[in-house]
């Protein structure tokens, strides 16, 4: 608890953090174990919302934006539309998990163990010095129009196949 | 603010999102657990690009963020026409190509 209070440590950034990522973790633990699909995408937006606001606290403003509109506010929608089109019971159900979910746990925290350990190996004590302000936008269009352009342009016919795929598969036909 | 932080809470997720995958039988919450994993990936990336006060991390984050939203309309398109045709979107119960 004393190196919270270190010298070079931010500790309204930390204190934030450590309350967000509490919400985060108790929303992201209710989306795998609840019993009710419409729940589990609710604890989403909540996951999801959380998301951006650590990338608030971490300086990428412009990312936090996307993350709100992408996210939660398609997304989600595209969500909700795909549980209410697909479900015949409202309210909780049975037969969520597969009978051999047990399996999960221990492979999860296996993988878990593994990668804090690796992290706290190799980063346990690096500190993130405060950035000056918000990443401005220019940088990133300068990524983007530059050594990103033909990944950018790339993933514009990935959005456009998808838009395309999604329209033909789910047509009545 | 410590390196630690973004990166052990980016693993949480991840763990979190590799359990709803494996435990999980109706394919909506499957989807929903993918797109846990690929926002732990994206904490990860915002946190390294913090740490090396890039840009490159932001675009790549927006990238997997465009990937992300195309999954989830191929996704559930696909789950649309699985319930159709098999009024069922129980994951195992997709067995017609098991040999």
């Amino acid at each position: 608890m004393s190196a919270l209070f270190a010298a070079d440590v931010n500790v309204a950034q930390n204190v934030g953090f450590y309350i967000i990522a509490a919400v985060m973790l108790y929303g992201a633990v209710r989306i795998v174990s609840t019993r009710n699909v419409v729940h589990a995408a609710l604890w989403l937006v909540l996951v999801l919302g959380g998301v951006a606001a650590q990338y608030v606290l971490a300086a990428a403003e412009f990312v936090a934006v996307s993350q709100v509109m992408v996210y939660i506010g398609a997304v989600m929608v595209l969500f909700l539309f795909g549980i209410m089109l697909t479900r015949a019971t409202i309210g909780s159900e049975d037969g969520l998990n597969n009978r051999g979910w047990g399996l999960g746990i221990p492979v999860a925290l296996l993988l878990a163990g593994t990668m804090i350990w690796v992290i706290v190996d190799e980063y346990g004590s690096s500190v993130i010095e405060s950035p000056d302000g918000p990443m401005p936008t220019t940088a990133l269009s300068d990524v983007f129009l530059r050594e990103g352009l033909v990944p950018f342009l790339a993933l514009s016919f990935v959005l456009l196949a998808a838009a395309i795929g999604a329209i033909v598969l789910a047509r009545k036909d | 603010m410590y390196a630690v932080n973004f990166l052990i809470l980016g693993a949480l997720l991840f763990s979190l999102g590799v359990f709803g995958v494996i435990a999980r039988r109706n394919a909506v919450m499957v989807l929903m657990s993918i797109e846990l994993i690929l926002n732990a990936v994206n904490v990860n990336l915002i946190a390294f690009a913090l740490m090396n006060d890039s840009a490159e991390g932001h675009v790549f984050a927006l990238y997997v963020i465009a990937v992300a939203a195309a999954e989830v309309g191929v996704g559930l398109a696909m789950v649309l026409m699985i319930y159709r045709n098999r009024r069922s979107i129980a994951l195992d119960e997709l067995s017609a190509l098991k040999g």
